[in-house]
């Protein structure tokens, strides 16, 4: 029982960071069409600036300053690096993005070292919050929840509530559109870029200390974010965090699960001792995401709630 | 009665609520020369597709040859003797001239997806391409890369991709669209020579080309086709006037083909 | 011929003196190469550079046969290099402890046969769903499977090997050419043996039919089923050759470094593979070569000078995707085209200011990113070009930094600046 509830709640979590980690990406996609393989990488930058800023002052302001550095970075980029390519096409964009991850990987390796970073929970919020069933459950991961949760209302206000995010909206479902309604796209893009940019710094601030600040964060979180997108759908926001959830949960209760296919498949024969049959569902968890791209892309190629296929 | 070469029934296709071709009934015989014409959103272009395989209607029946060919993939319809040409001039670009009309040629010719064979030891693909550029006057310019040819050039090559593979069926999409007086009549006269002995549809807006060039017109007005028929009893049809026409059909019967 | 067409058959087609100097010439120059260097005596770091070299080769072409050829952007090139090299592996392994049989006649000399079947094999079965879309959809599939036999590459040991991963004997069975196999001389004509055949064979394949359809579906595939051809047919069957490529350049590999592990389906390989392809040029047959000669030199070379190197090959890159979109090959084909359309003289001007700003720009860089690492390592150690004693505190520093690095990109600027005026 403490096991389920435990894993909801780490999955909720999970998959929160993953929505915050993913929204820009999904806004940047759709509109413009590239599928930013940097995004990760600005949510690493996030969590190394977060871990720079913290180490001078305080978490505080990291968690103001570092999300507002990533995006000005990331509307540098898309300005003067990004804007570049385009005219050679999704191909020439995607191949760019690959290679600014490939040196953010680099510098950031360079700068803070190949090792994992001791970037920490701030005090203030190190503390077991409650005890339930008598394991103990931390704060910060109660924080990370209400942080989530205000992006996401936030978020909701800015783009259902403001001239700018129903301008974000008409593009998301038909890109070519905006310009003809007479506004500056550039900047649009910049700012949209920028702002999704520092969404994954965000999520790189916080989840940073949750999880763990190594330069091989981007790697391993850059293709799930993908999945998220993917699987979600273009165009839809609301997608992305249906499959934020899934797969958070999916992946939680996966590694909490434990048994092996001969468990499971046992009465066709498998038996504990072959190959097969001693793989642990919690061994398959980091594939569940792939698994879930490769299907989503071969029958429902317009994703969970997309209204147009990729 | 011989076949049809191509025999369109309760032809129906909807995008979503709106109803773009509403019940559609054609007959072509072989070796007409049969033109489509109608106002802009009539459903021409969409009626092209639903023929060659770029939509799958949502009800009725295309036959060619008597063999059902509705909701049937691009490629296999071409195979089975139905080749279409485009309103945007749709070729390959990166290829030179000769190549183009040779990715024509290649799958008439039987060898398809083929990887032990060298394209340029093929002699009778060669010549075949040879014979295509000929014919419509592109031989001079065979080596150039076709993104480089003037815009009638390319009309021309558009036309010549379509014919290579050798169909007896040939749909040309507005082959004409953006040409000057001088090289329309130069590609009517192509159409004519290259499209001989075979069944020709054709989508115009230039009603020179229509009337000087098909045995029968049919006229789609909104998904519809009202009136099908030889090229004087349409200039003389009231409905016709009335629905589309209009002044442009006045100006002919008046004062002959402009 | 008195037939007027068949003589303007006989025009239309490159003579045979053409089709002789730009199809068949460089083959032979390639292979006239790959015989000589022996006659120089190299050393065995020499040899060995060679091998891989050689190897890279064929995997960069074969990726790019997708790519370029094809314009299908894989991220996972790397699992069909990864699994051809185990079917080899574990065919050498066969080939070990064979007691008679077939195995026992097998030569390792002929593993790459082996890779080839299994890179095809696994092409044709990751293919299949892989191959329906183009462009994004094909790279996203691509990355997903890449993922997931990543992860099983650490799961199923029997196959794979787990963390140690498979290693065998190249010493074994019978000899074919009198080469033991042993000595890096001897794996070396192996390795030349099979970097002619793949560069022949994926040349050869440029001029089939299949191929020219390939290059038609990559730019129109719209117009490619209008004249007969089902595209996600002809992106499946070269999707497949591509695969068994790679799987001969795994075969290779297998019996060069004689262990294979999960690595090697990884997505660090793959991306390798794309640098090589795009930074040599995806545009010419001959880019792919460029590249892995290229980047195989510095991988190991550089990586002996810097441990930035990485770093430089990321930057490298993104030069090429923002403004040589053609590679390496491209601008050396377009410094010899100059000299025969005789424009190198208009030309050679703005390349010098180029390459001069290219390269102050870069010196600038170097001593940054120098500077960097050893202060990051926080060793004491200390960045000395030509005794200079260069670390953050001194303000030399800061100006061989500065300097260069300003100047190179204003020349850069004012460069193309006339370009663009020349062009409007």
């Amino acid at each position: 029982m403490e096991t389920i509830i435990f894993s909801l709640l780490n999955g909720v979590i999970y998959g929160l960071l993953l929505f915050m980690l993913s929204s820009g990406l999904t806004l940047i996609f759709s509109m413009m069409g590239v599928l930013n393989f940097a995004h990760a990488s600005f949510y690493m930058l996030g969590a190394y600036f977060a871990y720079t800023i913290s180490g001078v002052s305080s978490f505080w302001l990291a968690l103001i300053f570092a999300p507002i550095l990533v995006g000005l970075i990331g509307a540098a980029v898309e300005k003067w690096g990004l804007r570049t390519v385009h005219a050679n096409g999704h191909v020439a964009e995607l191949l760019f993005t690959f290679g600014l991850a490939y040196i953010i990987d680099e510098i950031v390796k360079i700068v803070y070292g190949r090792n994992a970073v001791d970037y920490r929970v701030p005090e203030l919020l190190d503390f077991p919050l409650f005890e339930l069933f008598g394991a103990q459950y931390p704060a910060y991961r109660i924080f990370i929840l209400f942080i989530s949760v205000g992006m996401l209302i936030a978020l909701w206000f800015i783009l259902n509530r403001t001239r700018a995010g129903l301008i974000i909206q008409a593009a998301l479902t038909h890109p070519h559109m905006v310009g003809s309604l007479g506004h500056n796209v550039p900047r649009i893009f910049m700012t949209v870029f920028g702002a999704g940019c520092a969404l994954a710094g965000l999520a790189g601030v916080i989840g940073g200390n949750y999880l763990v600040t190594d330069p091989a964060m981007a790697v391993q979180m850059g293709p799930i974010v993908f999945v998220v997108v993917v699987v979600g759908g273009l165009g839809s926001l609301a997608g992305a965090f249906l499959a934020a959830m899934i797969l958070g949960l999916l992946q939680t209760f996966a590694v909490a699960i434990d048994a092996t296919f001969a468990d499971i498949f046992g009465f066709l024969g498998l038996s504990q001792t072959s190959e097969v049959g001693s793989i642990t569902i919690a061994s398959l968890a980091p594939m569940l995401p792939f698994l879930m791209l490769v299907i989503v892309l071969m029958i429902r190629p317009r994703g969970l709630l997309g209204d147009r296929e990729l | 009665m011989t076949t049809p070469a191509l025999s369109i029934h309760g032809l129906k296709k909807n995008f979503g609520p709106a109803e773009i071709i509403r019940g559609v009934d054609l007959d072509i015989a072989p070796g007409e020369r049969h033109a489509i014409i109608g106002p802009n959103g009539a459903g021409k272009s969409t009626l092209f597709n639903l023929i060659s395989g770029g939509y799958h209607p949502t009800s009725g029946s295309v036959k060619l040859n008597g063999q059902e060919i509705g909701g049937v993939k691009p490629y296999a319809i071409n195979r089975m003797g139905l080749s279409r040409s485009f309103q945007v001039s749709n070729i390959f670009s990166n290829m030179t001239v000769r190549e183009n009309v040779r990715c024509g040629v290649l799958y008439s010719m039987g060898y398809g997806y083929s990887f032990w064979r060298n394209v340029g030891n093929l002699k009778e693909v060669q010549e075949k391409t040879a014979e295509i550029l000929n014919s419509v006057g592109l031989l001079d310019k065979a080596s150039l890369p076709a993104a480089l040819l003037p815009y009638a050039d390319q009309r021309t090559l558009e036309i010549a991709i379509t014919i290579a593979g050798g169909a007896d069926v040939i749909l040309l999409d507005e082959p004409t669209a953006g040409m000057s007086h001088s090289e329309t009549e130069r590609a009517v006269a192509l159409i004519k020579r290259a499209t001989e002995g075979k069944t020709l549809i054709i989508v115009e807006h230039d009603m020179g080309v229509v009337f000087g060039m098909a045995d029968r017109i049919s006229v789609l007005v909104y998904g519809e086709i009202i009136a099908t028929g030889k090229p004087e009893e349409i200039r003389g049809d009231p409905r016709v006037r009335e629905a589309y026409l209009g002044d442009e059909a006045d100006e002919h019967a008046e004062g002959g083909a402009a | 011929m008195n037939n007027p067409i068949a003589q303007s058959v006989a025009n239309l087609a490159p003579t045979g003196g053409q089709k002789f100097r730009q199809r068949v010439l460089p083959l032979i120059i390639l292979a006239i190469i790959v015989v000589a260097i022996p006659f120089f005596g190299p050393s065995r770091t020499v040899y060995a550079l060679l091998s891989v070299m050689g190897i890279n080769i064929v995997f960069a072409l074969s990726y790019n046969m997708l790519l370029g050829r094809g314009g299908l952007l894989s991220f996972g090139h790397a699992v069909y290099f990864g699994l051809g090299g185990y079917a080899a592996m574990h065919a050498m392994r066969a080939i070990e402890y064979a007691d008679g049989g077939f195995w026992a006649g097998f030569p390792v000399f002929g593993l790459p046969i082996i890779g080839f079947a299994g890179g095809a094999l696994a092409g044709a079965i990751i293919g299949w769903p892989s191959c329906r879309r183009a462009g994004t959809p094909f790279a996203m599939i691509s990355l997903g499977v890449a993922e997931l036999i990543a992860a099983a590459g650490f799961m199923f040991n029997s196959i794979f090997g787990g963390e140690e991963g498979i290693s065998g004997d190249r010493m074994n069975g019978p000899e074919l050419f009198g080469l033991s196999m042993g000595p890096v001389s001897d794996v070396y004509w192996f390795i030349a043996f099979w970097l002619v055949v793949g560069v022949g064979g994926m040349y050869a394949f440029t001029r089939t039919p299949l191929g020219k359809m390939s290059e038609a579906t990559r730019d129109n595939p719209e117009r490619v089923e209008f004249v007969g051809y089902d595209p996600q047919r002809v992106r499946y069957l070269v999707f497949i050759f591509a695969g068994a490529f790679a799987g001969m350049a795994g075969g290779m590999a297998a019996v060069y470094f004689e262990i294979f592990t999960p690595e090697a389906v990884s997505l660090l390989p793959s991306g390798f593979v794309l640098l090589m392809a795009y930074i040599g040029g995806i545009a010419y047959f001959a880019g792919p070569v460029i590249g892995a000669i290229v980047l195989t030199y510095m991988q190991s070379m550089l990586s002996d000078f810097t441990e930035a190197w990485l770093l430089y090959l990321g930057l490298l890159f993104m030069l090429i995707v923002m403004y040589a979109p053609r590679g390496l090959a491209g601008i050396i084909f377009g410094v010899t085209g100059s000299f025969s359309n005789g424009t190198f003289s208009e030309m050679i001007g703005k390349w010098l200011q180029q390459l001069a700003g290219a390269f102050l720009a870069f010196l600038g860089l170097i001593v940054l990113i120098e500077v960097s690492v050893n202060w990051s390592n926080g060793f004491g150690e200390v960045f000395e070009p030509f005794g200079l004693h260069l670390t953050f505190a001194n303000p030399l520093t800061w100006v061989l930094i500065v300097v260069p690095l300003a100047l190179g990109i204003l020349i850069l600027r004012r460069a193309n600046r006339e370009t663009e005026e020349v062009l409007a």
